[in-house]
């Protein structure tokens, strides 16, 4: 039978995170779904579990001198309605459409980000937003870019005794953001491709800085180091007229059940123009 | 101990800290409210309130919700129990409970957001139940509901008074339990010494397997009993047709699709659910398994059943007139190849029940849409007389045809018999999904003539249907899709042939239209073509064909009344024409963004295909003076028990109210027949109408009063009054007996002969409907954004559930359409299988027609399958219209109509 710790100290829980192998539990929105899966074709076992939610502090959204720092428990529902500047309108716009309201309301996007589904929401959104993540292990905190923590199809640079603390996430007063979701039915619906965009821009809307990713085409969501590039300087207003295909070279699309790569390749591109567009409204 | 508070009161549970809050709440704390439709936060059902907001119930540790305030559907006190019961009289005004089992948690979810905002508007109220799955009512009665319990809604049901009965909008009589969350569906009671049973699925879709020391695994897993195929005493086999019972209840050696029942394992709950199917010792040999029709009619392809040459397990054929000589002489021809999909049935109730064994026999409980023939299949495999076996069916939480088939029932049985204790069972969502029946997935190649006026002259139709691994509904189908295949037109010369066509894939069976949704798709699509190609308009050209009263369908049958199609199509037409306006005016100026018209008709004969299909219905006047309708018919969620009441009740002369009513027992009512081919409305209900009038007479008959005479009940003094006023009392009490009437109803048919010529059917709903999408066309999506749709129903009994049923077969229409799509192994759950949400079903507008039928009671005729028909190919041309893209394939995914559109 699984064995259930739900510790009251952050300590207690790097403690037994270090002597056991358990699966962190936070919202559960991906834990229990997985395991109904498992259990549907024969397996109802279950790992230990350390449900984390019941230490204090880590539900927070803080500001700092320069930025923003997301507690580990901080759900969807909290960053939708949080006061957060316009750098967090993607996230935000994400948030509003994961799963239902009941999904927003437990599930963290750290959990999201831990999880590394290629169609993860939150992620693509982090990468534009330059986000690190603040790790404790046995030997004290690290900070690792998001980029870097994401490994893989499914996999992230945790280790086995390791607890994700916090989302980091720098000031950009100017910045605006969006994001664009497609799927194949209005609520409750896995992505298809998804775009993400923080573009930073100086008072008269040239950029001075873009990021862009994209999601649910590749087994990781992946910026776009080439077109981030050749938008610098240009103005916000004509952002969409730049991506071309070339940009999503070196994207390898998947091919599954909800579409094709092709499809995924030309959707992507049209995302981005669209996401454009309208930060240049 | 884990401690909180649940519905204003402190309670407490030992349940285990990883058991989902919503398991705890049903099987630790008995508040069976909260219903479980997949244990992955997919369907909602599962919603309550945590400290105030809404959350799936089944996503929730129960360690999680220590010193948390907990809200469930039972709660009846404080500020939340008030908002409760006003959203519980609103959903009963409106209609917007049918099966039921999404209603506690759209109430809930419902709930959260006027706790927060007193005043929403319509796309708040649909934000909020956006996480509700909902497959029966289209969601727009309940975001009507919602909106009108803001508005301080608290009205009472109207009561319709007697003799007024018939074309009341009555709530339904079944709706309180529903919305107070105390019905009982198949999950929701069991005896509390019930053992558990799970069954054991095959993983491949096509394998031999053998079975080690079962004995010794028994003990080492502490299991009751582990069953195999020896131990079906009677005969281990079931199936819907008579002469054809050819899947077994377990599987022996040998297994023909990917979630066949191999092994049911019996004991308590904690050993059952602990065990691995790894941990059991069998031993797989995979064969290649037939996917899809193509492989399973090659030459030489491996034959699933011995009975079915060719892997065809039957053809159905209709020939009339010389339909190749009239294509190639014709003004315009159009031809095409269509495909469809497995659709699933995605009721939100998982399949469930339990068998309690009795000394001389057994009683089943549990989820069905056929009480009857569950007794036959049981009785059967038990090896036992019929009488030996008691179906009480639990209520249904949706079924659409999929409940059609025993499920549950044999192995609970079999189990039940074996330990002879009472034994439940509740299927997951994906065993759900993978064991059950589906729509058949169609490959139709169509052809379809026109004279130079628009007056169709030929059909002809070859379609092969993916039946699956075994029988169930197939024939149906395949006899089905033949008489309706060229649609509701006048064609004088038709050829339709299909074949029903067995795969290593799940077996199709019945899902609300039999193959007629698939034909439909096909043959709208080429109306469509000979409009275009003869440059005339879509409603005109089949308003100019349109059966009417007096023409003789592509079988040979005059229609003789109720034939409303042309009426369907003229109160249409100003909706048409305001539709095509404003698609011309948008579409002038916005290249990408595209809007489209669609328009589609259909027609759907109500009850079995030429074949006896009777009910009985009993009323009795005792002598205490209780009236009883004694109803065999199953209300799945689509209003049986009221509309048979309402129709009952008129014709005997009392108020609804006076009625009690005891439904589908089989040890207490008369066979009414499956709930199923539109028949409940229009065959029970006829046989009600005989029983009514039966008892009427009997009552008329005691105080010797004319037929005009009013009857009125008072206790046990019943009063009949004349015409001129009179009044004459009679005590039931000194009567020598209880009265005891019977309405007994088969729909007049006649065989068909080889060329498919006869009666197939006693009557036919029609309807036609229009669509309006918008393409986006640079991503292939597709947005539905309004339906207007026209439906002949002969006489609406209950216009509001007639008009929910409607809005569910469109929801459902639009699914088929745009989404749905079951792969074995890939979407065999509820976030992978997509079915409509609050946010994909548009608002919908109905103009209901009513052509008495009068073999019909009233004049009624059936409603639930055929507004399902028109949905999805009136989608189709609408996409069309906006994109200039046949699309021949359903779903119409984005990626579809994206590379369609290159
Ligand atoms: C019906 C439904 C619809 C959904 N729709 C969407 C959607 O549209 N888009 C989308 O992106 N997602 C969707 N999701 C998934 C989304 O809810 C999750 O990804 C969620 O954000 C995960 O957070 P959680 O707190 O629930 O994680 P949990 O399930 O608790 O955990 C998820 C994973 O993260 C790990 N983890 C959690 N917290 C930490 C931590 N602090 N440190 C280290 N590891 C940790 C866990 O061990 C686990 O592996 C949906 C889920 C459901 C049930
Ligand atoms: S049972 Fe919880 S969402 Fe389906
Ligand atoms: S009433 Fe909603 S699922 Fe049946």
């Amino acid at each position: 039978m699984t064995r259930y710790h739900r510790p009251a100290t952050l300590t207690e829980a790097l403690s037994i995170r270090a002597s056991e192998d358990v699966a962190i539990l936070a919202g559960a929105t991906d834990i229990y779904p997985a395991s109904a899966n498992r259990r549907a074709w024969g397996d109802p076992t279950h790992k230990d579990v350390l449900d984390i939610t019941a230490i204090p502090g880590l539900r927070d959204i803080t500001e700092t001198p320069h930025g923003f720092r997301l507690g580990c428990l901080v759900t969807w529902s909290q960053v939708a309605r949080a006061d957060l500047p316009k750098q967090f309108d993607g996230l935000r716009q994400a948030a509003r459409h994961v799963g239902g309201v009941q999904v927003q309301n437990r599930g963290t996007i750290l959990g999201n980000l831990v999880t590394a589904s290629p169609a993860g929401d939150g992620i693509p959104n982090l990468l534009a937003l330059d986000t690190s993540v603040e790790v404790a292990g046995p030997n004290g905190t690290r900070m690792m870019p998001v980029a870097d923590f994401l490994t893989g199809y499914r996999a992230t640079a945790l280790a086995r005794d390791e607890i994700a603390l916090a989302l980091h996430i720098a000031k950009m007063p100017r910045a605006v953001s969006g994001f664009r979701k497609l799927g194949a039915r209005h609520y409750l619906v896995i992505s298809i491709a998804m775009v993400a965009g923080v573009v930073d821009i100086d008072e008269n809307g040239r950029i001075l800085m873009a990021r862009l990713s994209i999601g649910a085409c590749t087994a990781t969501a992946q910026r776009l180091p080439a077109l981030e590039g050749e938008l610098r300087g240009t103005s916000l207003y004509h952002a969409d007229k730049v991506p071309e295909a070339r940009h999503l070279d070196h994207l390898a699309p998947i091919d599954d059940i909800r579409a094709t790569a092709a499809y995924r390749r030309d959707a992507a591109l049209r995302l981005l123009r669209d996401l454009l567009w309208e930060l240049g409204e | 101990m884990i401690a909180f508070t649940l519905n204003g009161a402190p309670a407490r549970t030992d349940a285990a800290p990883f058991a989902p809050l919503s398991d705890t709440l049903r099987e630790s704390l008995g508040l069976t409210g909260t219903k479980v439709g997949c244990e992955a936060g997919d369907c909602g059902a599962c919603t309550v309130l945590i400290d105030g907001v809404q959350a799936c119930a089944c996503l929730v540790p129960t360690a999680q919700v220590e010193g948390a305030e907990i809200t469930t559907i039972e709660m009846q006190s404080g500020e939340a129990g008030a908002l409760l019961a006003r959203l519980r009289a609103a959903f009963m005004a409106h209609g917007a409970a049918q099966c039921g089992i999404c209603t506690p948690g759209m109430i809930m979810a419902a709930a959260d957001l006027l706790l927060r905002d007193a005043a929403p508007d319509a796309q708040a109220v649909r934000d909020a139940i956006g996480g509700v799955l909902c497959r029966c009512t289209g969601y727009q009665k309940i975001v009507e509901a919602i909106l009108a319990a803001a508005q301080g809604f608290a009205a009472v049901e109207q009561e319709a008074p007697a003799g007024g009965a018939v074309g009341a909008s009555i709530a339904r009589l079944d709706g309180w339990p529903k919305v107070l969350g105390t019905e009982r569906y198949g999950a929701d009671a069991a005896p509390a010494d019930a053992l558990w049973l799970r069954v054991v699925r095959s993983p491949h879709a096509s394998a031999r397997f053998t079975l080690g020391e079962l004995d010794a695994a028994r003990t080492r897993l502490g299991l009751t009993a582990i069953l195999t195929s020896a131990d079906v005493p009677g005969l281990n086999a079931f199936g819907i047709m008579p002469a054809l019972k050819d899947q077994p209840v377990l599987a022996d050696g040998f297994v023909r699709y990917r979630g066949e029942a191999v092994l049911a394992l019996v004991g308590d709950r904690a050993a059952v659910e602990a065990v691995r199917d790894a941990d059991l010792p069998i031993t797989w040999q995979p064969l290649p398994a037939l996917i899809g029709v193509a492989a399973a009619r090659a030459d030489g392809a491996p034959l699933l059943h011995a009975h079915a040459p060719g892997n065809i397990l039957v053809q159905g054929r209709l020939a009339r007139g010389n339909p190749d000589a009239a294509h190639a002489t014709a003004a315009a021809t159009a031809e095409g190849a269509f495909t469809t999909s497995f659709v699933e049935h995605a009721y939100i109730e998982p399949e469930a029940g339990h068998a309690i064994p009795r000394e001389d026999g057994m009683d089943i409980i549990a989820c069905t849409q056929a009480p009857y023939m569950d007794r036959e299949e049981v009785a059967r495999v038990l090896g036992t007389p019929e009488d030996s076996v008691r179906i009480i069916p639990s209520a249904c939480g949706g079924g659409f045809g999929g409940k059609l088939d025993v499920s549950v029932q044999p192995l609970l049985a079999i189990a039940a018999r074996r330990v002879n204790r009472p034994v439940r069972v509740t299927y997951s969502r994906t065993e759900s999904m993978a064991s059950s029946t589906k729509r058949h997935p169609a490959q139709m190649q169509a052809r379809m003539s026109a004279d130079a006026e628009g007056n169709f002259l030929a059909y002809t139709l070859e379609g092969d249907f993916n039946t699956g691994a075994y029988a169930s509904w197939g024939p149906t189908v395949a006899n089905r899709v033949p008489v309706h295949a060229a649609g509701p037109y006048r064609v004088p010369h038709v050829r339709a042939h299909a074949r029903a066509v067995h795969t290593n894939e799940p077996p199709s069976g019945a899902f609300r239209g039999f193959g007629v949704p698939q034909a439909a798709i096909a043959t709208e699509s080429l109306v469509d073509d000979l409009a275009l190609q003869l440059g005339m308009d879509r409603w005109d050209i089949r308003r100019r064909n349109a059966l009417t009263r007096g023409d003789a369908t592509h079988s040979g049958q005059v229609l003789h009344a109720s034939a409303g199609l042309p009426e369907c199509l003229d109160a249409l037409k100003p909706d048409w024409d305001a539709m095509l306006a404003k698609v011309a005016a948008h579409n002038a100026d916005n290249p990408r963004h595209r809007l489209g018209a669609g328009i589609a008709c259909m027609w759907y004969g109500c009850g079995n295909t030429s074949m006896s299909n009777p009910s009985r219905i009993r009323a009795t006047l005792a002598r205490d003076g209780r009236l009883t309708l004694w109803n065999g018919a199953v209300d799945i969620g689509q209003g049986s028990t009221t509309v048979i009441a309402q129709i009952f009740a008129d014709a005997l002369g009392l108020p609804v109210a006076a009625l009690t009513i005891v439904t589908g027992d089989t040890a207490l009512t008369h066979d009414a027949g499956k709930t199923s081919a539109s028949r409940q409305t229009f065959v029970s209900g006829r046989a009600a109408m005989q029983a009514g009038q039966a008892l009427r007479a009997q009552i008329l008959k005691l105080a010797n009063a004319g037929d005009d005479a009013r009857i009125s009940l008072a206790g046990t003094t019943l009063t009949i009054t004349d015409s001129a006023g009179a009044a004459r009392g009679i005590d039931l009490a000194t009567l020598p007996a209880d009265l005891d009437a019977e309405g007994r109803y088969d729909p007049p048919t006649t065989a068909l002969d080889a060329d498919g010529q006869g009666i197939p059917y006693a009557t036919y709903g029609f309807a036609a409907q229009i669509a309006l999408v918008r393409v986006d066309t640079q991503l292939g999506t597709v947005k539905v954004e309004e339906i207007v749709a026209a439906q002949d129903v002969g006489r609406a009994i209950n216009p509001d559930l007639v008009l929910g049923q409607i809005h569910g077969g469109i929801a459902q229409g639009l699914g088929l359409a745009l989404m749905e799509e079951y792969i074995p192994g890939r979407t065999e759950n509820l976030h992978d299988y997509l079915i409509p949400t609050a946010g994909d079903v548009p608002p919908i507008r109905i103009h209901l027609v009513e052509d008495p039928e009068p073999e019909g009671p009233y004049g009624a005729k059936g409603v639930g399958e055929p507004a399902l028909v028109p949905t999805a190919p009136a989608i189709l041309g609408a996409i069309r219209h906006a994109t200039g893209v046949r699309v021949t394939r359903v779903p119409v995914l984005p990626h579809r109509l994206w590379e369609a559109m290159r």
